[in-house]
């Protein structure tokens, strides 16, 4: 199988605080990787280091077989990646179908007979086209998340990363969360997805990865990492001999 | 009738203004930087369709078709070259790099183009006036004053219904995600200074019709400029404009109690709007 991604050795600090120690990694196209660790362990921040919001001290990044270490964010945008974020960031004074068209006009690069047709199915898709018009700030939390995926996708990436989109969702909400997720999958995009949420996200990757103080101390299917030790431990607290 | 008729020819210096104070208005929107320089690029503006009409032999509306390009450019270079590297989270270093331009700008008109004071010559233009109902409106002003309501509509409908407006607008709301949205900040800003500077290039050529010039008077466009835009309320356009008249009508009323009133009565009235509504006439609803 290709590889869309690679960490390769990939370090940052800020002052004391390590957000990535040696980051080595990779995510083969078309899969879906889970990312877990405690709050503050980095992996927000290798978010940011992999769209190119943060430059490494040291390491590579490869996006597609090319080195992107020195690209600016919106190459690698343009390029096939998309993130949405823990914290919506939506653009408050437009509206959700203008949010959107940002995305596919500038992301996708289409032209606005195309972004309009693509914005409209990803809305539906996902539950917002009733909401088109509405501006971004005036949406609820559940909507305002929604629209991190929508704009993320209305970017056309090959490579989604997604930021916690389960975290304060209900449990009916979070099940058409996954579904939309697996559908997404279904038309070969990849995905990278941060979330404490375990069980959303054992319902879709294929492969887990477990960060703590920005170093990736475990890598493996759901079943192997689910029931190391190691992980239980640090990232459950689960005491080893209890 | 001649209240009326001051009020008809203020609203119509209005127009003027308020194309002074768009390409403000307009990058302030996008990119939160103010340009201390605006008035001397509007200068230079005027000195370029000087060089346009009198080199080429060409009438300075005409001439606009070469103006209005070159000061895109000469925006775009300008965003990109200099002033990309002074924005930041810091307001201030944008500020004295455009207040080290505004000299530079005005030593070189200075240099090229001696403080003799020029005219564009527009022939006929000048004089040909309108009557009607005891009132008389000189041509010029009414075009001035259309062509303003022209290019405030024209930007109106770029920032809410085009791709580049909406480029404008994400990225005036949030740069860094606009970023990760595949948007390049530093081409976005070229754009809107380039866009700014063709606005200025009309209403350069406009002050050099109506008005003598020399390398000097960008100071006191600048503060006209100003004075409009906060009047109408930041980052409204539509306002921008009602703070051109609003401006305007107040010179004119100054004017017709007594001549010297008449820049002393706008300067007045911006400071009482500024005491009584200090975020203008017609501020931006949100944000």
């Amino acid at each position: 199988m290709t590889e869309i991604l690679r960490l390769d050795d990939l370090s940052k600090a800020y002052g004391a605080v390590t957000v990535a120690d040696s980051q080595s990694w990779h995510l083969s196209a078309g899969e879906a990787l889970g990312v877990i660790g405690p709050n503050g362990a980095g992996k927000t921040s290798m978010f940011n280091l992999v769209t190119g919001t943060v430059s490494p001290d040291s390491g590579r990044i490869f996006f597609g077989g090319q080195d992107v270490t020195s690209w600016p964010a919106p190459r690698r945008c343009r390029s096939g990646m998309a993130r949405s974020f823990q914290v919506p960031q939506p653009f408050g004074g437009m509206t959700v179908f203008e949010n959107a068209m940002v995305a596919a006009t500038q992301g996708a690069g289409l032209s606005s007979r195309d972004a309009e047709a693509l914005c409209l199915d990803i809305l539906d898709r996902t539950g917002l086209l009733h909401r088109s018009n509405t501006l971004a700030k005036g949406l609820t939390l559940l909507e305002r998340k929604r629209l991190e995926l929508t704009r993320a996708l209305c970017a056309k990436p090959k490579l989604l990363l997604l930021d916690e989109i389960a975290g304060g969702l209900t449990e009916s909400e979070c099940v058409s969360l996954i579904q939309t997720i697996k559908d997404i999958r279904e038309t070969g995009v990849s995905i990278v997805w941060i979330e404490h949420v375990v069980h959303a996200l054992l319902a879709v990757v294929d492969r887990l990865i477990v960060i703590d103080f920005g170093k990736k101390i475990a890598d493996g299917t759901p079943h192997e990492i689910m029931n190391s030790r190691e992980v239980r431990e640090i990232y459950l607290g689960i005491e080893a001999d209890a | 009738m001649d209240w009326v008729n001051a009020i008809l020819q203020g609203t119509l210096l209005g127009g003027l203004y308020a194309l002074f104070a768009a390409g403000l208005s307009l990058i302030f929107g996008v990119m939160r930087l103010v340009n201390i320089a605006h008035g001397d690029l509007i200068v230079l503006a005027a000195y370029l369709g000087l060089t346009a009409s009198t080199a080429l032999g060409l009438h300075p509306l005409v001439a606009l078709v070469l103006v209005v390009p070159a000061m895109f450019a000469i925006g775009y270079v300008l965003q990109r070259g200099i002033l990309n590297r002074t924005m930041g989270d810091d307001i201030l270093p944008p500020l004295l790099v455009t207040f080290g331009l505004s000299i530079i700008i005005q030593n070189g008109l200075l240099t090229v183009y001696t403080a003799d004071p020029q005219k564009l010559q527009a022939g006929n233009l000048e004089t040909a006036s309108l009557s009607a109902g005891g009132l008389t409106v000189g041509v010029l002003p009414l075009i001035v004053f259309i062509t303003a309501v022209a290019i405030i509509g024209a930007l109106q409908w770029m920032f809410y219904h085009t791709a580049l407006g909406r480029a404008f607008r994400a990225t005036s709301d949030r740069q860094d995600i606009a970023q990760l949205m595949g948007l390049n900040r530093a081409h976005v800003f070229g754009l809107a200074m380039g866009l700014s500077l063709a606005v200025t290039a009309v209403a350069g050529i406009f002050l050099g019709i109506r008005t003598s010039f020399d390398p000097a008077v960008g100071g006191s466009r600048l503060i006209f400029g100003f004075e409009a835009v906060i009047i109408g309320g930041l980052g409204n356009l539509w306002g921008t404009l009602a703070g051109g008249i609003v401006l305007g009508v107040s010179q004119a009323l100054g004017g017709q109690i007594h001549p010297s009133l008449q820049i002393l009565s706008g300067h007045i009235v911006f400071l009482v709007i500024l005491a009584v509504r200090p975020r203008g006439l017609f501020p931006k609803m949100e944000g």
